[in-house]
């Protein structure tokens, strides 16, 4: 699998390391109780297919993104 | 007369002016250049070759190819040997040493040939009824016996000189086997200026034309070899095998033993080919028995033909042209014929040639103890032949197995009566045999469309040629009657020859219920060979859908995973071996502990300095004395593999203040604080000391385990939510080293080091920070101490740290100063009750480690909310706590398993022994524990039960900190 780093371009999947679901949004810092961050931190959607998920690309320049990926099939469609 | 084979004077893709040497099970032998193993050996007359798995019946080569399931040999002796190489793929190199393998003492007399007069017990699923049923125990016994009966060749497990390799590779069309079709869709492809690469098993291209006698087929295969040679942006890869394919079309290709290449491609083309697909009848298994293309191939190919007479028994077109070449080559051929109306077409060419013609009949039993020497026919001619050799053909099984390895099923596709892809991922195309066309015309003009295909799929322009094929006619139909078993059932049909699996076997287990194929495979082990089922699978579909009365679609398919065929664990692994299997990390003062009698011991990726050999030989006598030179005088350490995290800002002060749970924005410049991060779930991630540098810089340490996940933590919080935050962070582990300088007498020894600098507790107050200029670099002076005492750490740039560490140990000579080591630094700990990598397992709460009241009551911090949540707060949590081992003469272990005085000593217990030393202040074994309760049980008499040594021993609850409770050393 080749990810799309938004600076360095397509690389092997092992120089990235995976981020969790980018889709929900994070509570600002300082807001939301404890069942607000409960929601947050562990529940999630498990879909075979679309996903938005978070990427970095640690072994490269570092930098963290948004990637719309296939879960069945490994597909990505482009930065989220 | 036995059945043999004998070369012939002339023909074939040999040599025959180059002689090679070798040895067969220490005998010697010789051959051709351009010879496989397989056709050295038949050329020998070596028919038997290996004895099978199970039954010890003697084999012979079965096929031409890849898919031979008998022909498995191991090459070269003590550390240069290779097990279970296919010999009708192996090229002939002289000096070989070929070994046969699963026979013993020889192929010919074989002692395990008793198993087949057991054969009633060896039937399905006999290993697992009889030692694994009601007496499970007697498993153990047996499974090292049967293993060493059964095996398939050992590896050696000497190093041995064999260099492995891995490398990588990107085209835009990779283009998988090099016959007619594969040849049209590389060239096709290669003219549009694309970057393709086509890969080949074989060390020829041209596919089943290798295994032709036509000169006009010949000098088209040549023809088309030039003209893929011509092009520079067509990579031929000769002798690679594609072992697997993965996600985003990526190949990972073996080339030869040694060496694998990772290709990932833009588009991929199967053109694959088929495999011949074996008959299922008694005693299919004789040596001389074969698929009918091998004995085409061993014909035209290796110049080797069956002494005097062959028969081929078959239900399709293809094999006439075995018959009709072996004609021509003057062997006596007899076809056997399935269909009782073969095609017009073969009858008068069959008539033309002589070849006798026995329509409607298939063959009942092979005659012939060791090998065969007749057939026996059934069917509308009973009549029994005598023969050299049997070549037998049931149609082509297309080779869907790399097309399934993304998990996409194949297809039952009833005008070939066999499987075809059931689709292709994204970027994938197939042509070819491995689509169901048999006809060299079709072939050809189907390789031309997927290379078109692909190109249009990666917008490449498209060629104005396309390949002509070498005969232009209708080829589109492949006659075929689908026989999937012949077998009367009297004696044994093969239906897997490697794993030994009969009809008989398929029978038993379809009464015993297992229906489907997934089933049926684990339960017979049918497929699960060397060979993964390439001449077995479709039949056994076949005759499971005939037991179960339901079609081949519903019979169901099987799954197919990598690798294609045997690769060498080494290849998998190429350098990653020994101390390449992962990095090595060494700090910059390495090279001081080595020339000064350091032990070395590994942490994570890290080597450490674990002890020198000025205390001590072995570690157990060595920390000992250098705690005692901590607690005593002055030691130095190197803490260069701690976490340094430079932070920098307007917003550097918020930002540390929202990580840690305590407050950083109003520390001032020149302090350090200690600081713990929790996760968004409320446990604690890590911790360590910040220092304020200035307004906007702070200077980050933490845990060397932990250095990795906080810098990229961090680097989360800002790039992905907190982008309002002015601030950069930038790891500055590997860039800075660090020492600490620990004892009473720390602040004489940087007072002699740093000797133009005021040190004096006024002016470096505990936790104090300071940058001084030294030897043209900046050196930070921090006064922290982990072991307790009076302490500072002094970090500096990486290449500044061995002078200044040798300059520290030069100028406090007069003091004693010696370094100390990573098991001292941890044990000092232990005394002074820090807690460390050891106890933040990530599943403590701040509570359970002693350390909620550290934590903000009004600012936000991350991980505050849910700090509270409901489990976090139950009285039975297991939190730290101190142990005293209450029987001297006694040992404490790490990892000890804690109870309660009353409790019986089994299961989970209440806890555990996170870290354990002896105290020199103490004189006794003390340690840190996570136990139910924690400190609420302070004074209580607890056991720790050491289950791997049988041991258990009593220990009292006692606060973490067993030195200094009151700071006053850490001020002085």
């Amino acid at each position: 699998m080749k990810i799309p780093c938004p600076y360095c371009g397509e690389r092997d999947w092992s120089e990235f390391r995976y981020g969790g679901d980018a889709s929900k949004q994070r509570p600002a810092h300082g807001t939301g109780d404890l069942d607000t961050w409960h929601d947050h931190v562990f529940l999630f959607e498990n879909p075979k297919g679309p996903h938005t998920e978070y990427w970095q690309h640690v072994l490269g320049c570092r930098q963290w993104f948004k990637l719309k990926r296939n879960t069945a099939t490994n597909q990505i469609s482009g930065k989220a | 007369m036995m059945a043999g084979f004998k070369r012939m004077d002339s023909g074939g893709r040999i040599d025959r002016t180059k002689n090679l040497s070798f040895t067969y099970n220490g005998k010697p032998r010789s051959g051709f250049a351009g010879d496989t193993i397989a056709s050295a050996l038949l050329a020998s007359d070596d028919l038997i070759i290996g004895r099978s798995f199970k039954y010890h019946r003697p084999r012979g080569f079965m096929s031409a190819g890849l898919e031979e399931p008998n022909g498995l040999f191991t090459l070269g002796t003590g550390a240069k040997t290779t097990p279970n190489m296919i010999g009708t793929t192996t090229l002939l190199e002289a000096g070989m040493a070929v070994r046969s393998q699963n026979a013993w003492p020889s192929p010919k007399v074989d002692v395990m040939a008793v198993n087949g007069m057991l054969a009633p017990m060896f039937s399905a699923g006999f290993y697992y009824k009889t030692f694994m049923g009601p007496f499970k125990k007697s498993w153990m016994f047996y499974e090292p016996i049967i293993r060493r009966a059964a095996g398939l060749g050992a590896a050696t497990i000497d190093q041995g000189e064999a260099r492995y390799d891995t490398r990588n590779s990107f085209c835009d069309v990779l283009v998988i086997g090099a016959g007619p079709a594969g040849l049209a869709a590389a060239i096709t492809a290669a003219a549009s200026g694309v970057r393709v690469f086509l890969v080949e098993l074989e060390n020829a291209v041209g596919g089943s034309l290798l295994s032709s006698r036509h000169l006009e087929l010949e000098a088209w295969r040549k023809t088309q070899a030039d003209a893929a040679a011509g092009f520079a942006n067509l990579r031929l890869l000769l002798n690679s095998t594609v072992q697997g394919i993965y996600d985003g079309n990526q190949a990972v290709v073996s080339l030869g033993a040694n060496r694998l290449e990772i290709i990932r491609a833009q588009t991929i083309i199967y053109a694959t080919g088929a495999f011949e697909r074996p008959l299922v009848f008694d005693n299919n298994d004789r040596p001389g028995v074969m698929l009918a293309g091998a004995l085409r191939s061993y014909l035209n190919r290796y110049g080797i033909a069956p002494k005097r007479r062959a028969v081929i028994v078959a239900n399709n077109d293809s094999a006439y042209q075995a018959a009709f070449d072996l004609s021509e080559a003057d062997v006596a051929v007899t076809i056997a014929e399935h269909r009782a109306v073969p095609p017009v077409d073969l009858l008068a060419k069959a008539a033309r040639l002589g070849v006798a013609i026995f329509a409607g009949s298939g063959v009942a039993d092979v005659l012939g103890g060791k090998q065969l020497h007749a057939v026996r026919l059934a069917g509308r001619h009973a009549v029994t032949i005598e023969c050299d050799a049997l070549g037998m053909s049931g149609g082509w099984n297309p080779s869907v197995h790399l097309t399934s390895h993304g998990g996409i099923k194949p297809r039952y596709e009833n005008t070939i009566a066999s499987f075809v892809p059931g689709g292709f991922a994204a970027g994938q195309f197939g042509c070819g045999a491995v689509m169901g066309c048999f006809g060299l015309n079709t072939c050809v003009h189907d390789g031309n469309a997927a290379a078109v295909a692909a190109l249009t799929f990666i917008g490449a322009k498209l060629p104005k040629q396309m390949v002509a094929p070498p005969i232009a006619r209708d080829d589109t139909v492949f006659g075929i009657a689908p026989v999937w078993q012949a077998a009367a059932g009297k004696s044994k049909g093969f239906v897997d020859f490697q794993n030994d699996v009969t009809l008989k076997d398929l029978q038993q287990a379809h009464q015993e219920g297992y229906e489907s194929v997934e089933h049926l495979k684990r339960y017979t082990t049918l497929g699960m060979g060397t060979d993964q089922g390439k001449t077995s699978n479709i039949n056994a579909i076949g005759i499971m859908a005939g037991l179960r009365g339901v079609d081949m679609a519903e019979a169901g398919t099987t799954t197919f995973r990598p690798p294609f065929s045997p690769l060498t664990i080494g290849a998998i692994a190429g350098r990653s071996v020994g101390k390449h299997f992962r990095p090595t990390r060494r700090s910059p003062l390495h090279a001081w502990h080595e020339r000064n009698g350091a032990t070395f011991i590994e942490a994570g990726l890290w080597q450490r300095a674990w002890y020198y050999g000025w205390a001590g030989q072995t570690a157990d006598a060595a920390y000992i004395k250098e705690m005692e030179l901590v607690r005593r005088g002055v030691g130095i350490a190197d803490v260069s593999t701690l976490g340094k995290i430079d932070v920098q800002g307007p917003d550097a002060a918020e930002f540390l203040n929202r990580i840690y749970v305590n407050g950083f924005a109003k520390l001032p410049i020149g302090k350090a604080r200690y600081g713990v991060m929790l996760n968004d779930d409320g446990l604690v991630l890590d911790d360590g000391t910040t220092s304020r540098i200035s307004e906007t810089q702070y200077y980050m340490t933490t845990t060397t385990a932990q250095a990795g996940e906080v810098m990229s933590w961090l680097e989360y919080l800002l790039q992905c939510h907190w982008t309002e935050l002015d601030v950069h962070v930038a790891s500055l582990t590997d860039e800075w080293g660090g020492m600490a300088v620990s004892g009473p007498g720390s602040r004489e020894a940087l007072q002699l080091a740093f000797s133009d600098v005021d040190v004096s507790n006024e002016a470096l107050a505990y936790m104090g920070v300071k940058d001084v200029s030294f030897g043209g670099t900046t050196v930070r002076l921090m006064r922290l101490s982990f072991s307790g005492e009076l302490a500072y750490e002094i970090h500096c740039p990486a290449n500044f740290a061995q002078s200044l560490w040798e300059h520290i140990i030069k100028s406090a000579e007069p003091l004693g100063i010696k370094p100390y080591g990573l098991e001292a630094l941890a044990s000092l700990r232990i005394e002074k009750g820090h807690v460390a990598g050891l106890e933040l397992d990530h599943r403590n709460t701040l509570d359970d480690l002693g350390l909620g009241k550290m934590a903000a009551k009004e600012k936000p911090f991350v991980g505050k909310e849910l700090r509270w949540r409901e489990n976090h707060m139950t009285p039975e949590r297991w939190s730290l706590v101190g142990l005293e081992l209450m029987e001297p003469d006694k040992k404490l272990r790490g990892g000890s398993i804690l109870f309660a005085a009353t409790d019986e000593i089994k299961g989970h217990g209440r806890g555990y022994i996170t870290s354990v030393t002896w105290s020199v202040e103490l004189q006794k074994f003390i340690a840190l524990g996570l136990f139910d309760g924690g400190l609420k049980h302070q004074g209580e008499e607890i056991i720790a039960a050491f289950p791997l040594k049988n041991e258990q021993v009593r220990l009292k609850i006692v606060s973490p900190h067993f030195i200094d409770k009151q700071g006053e050393r850490l001020h002085a």
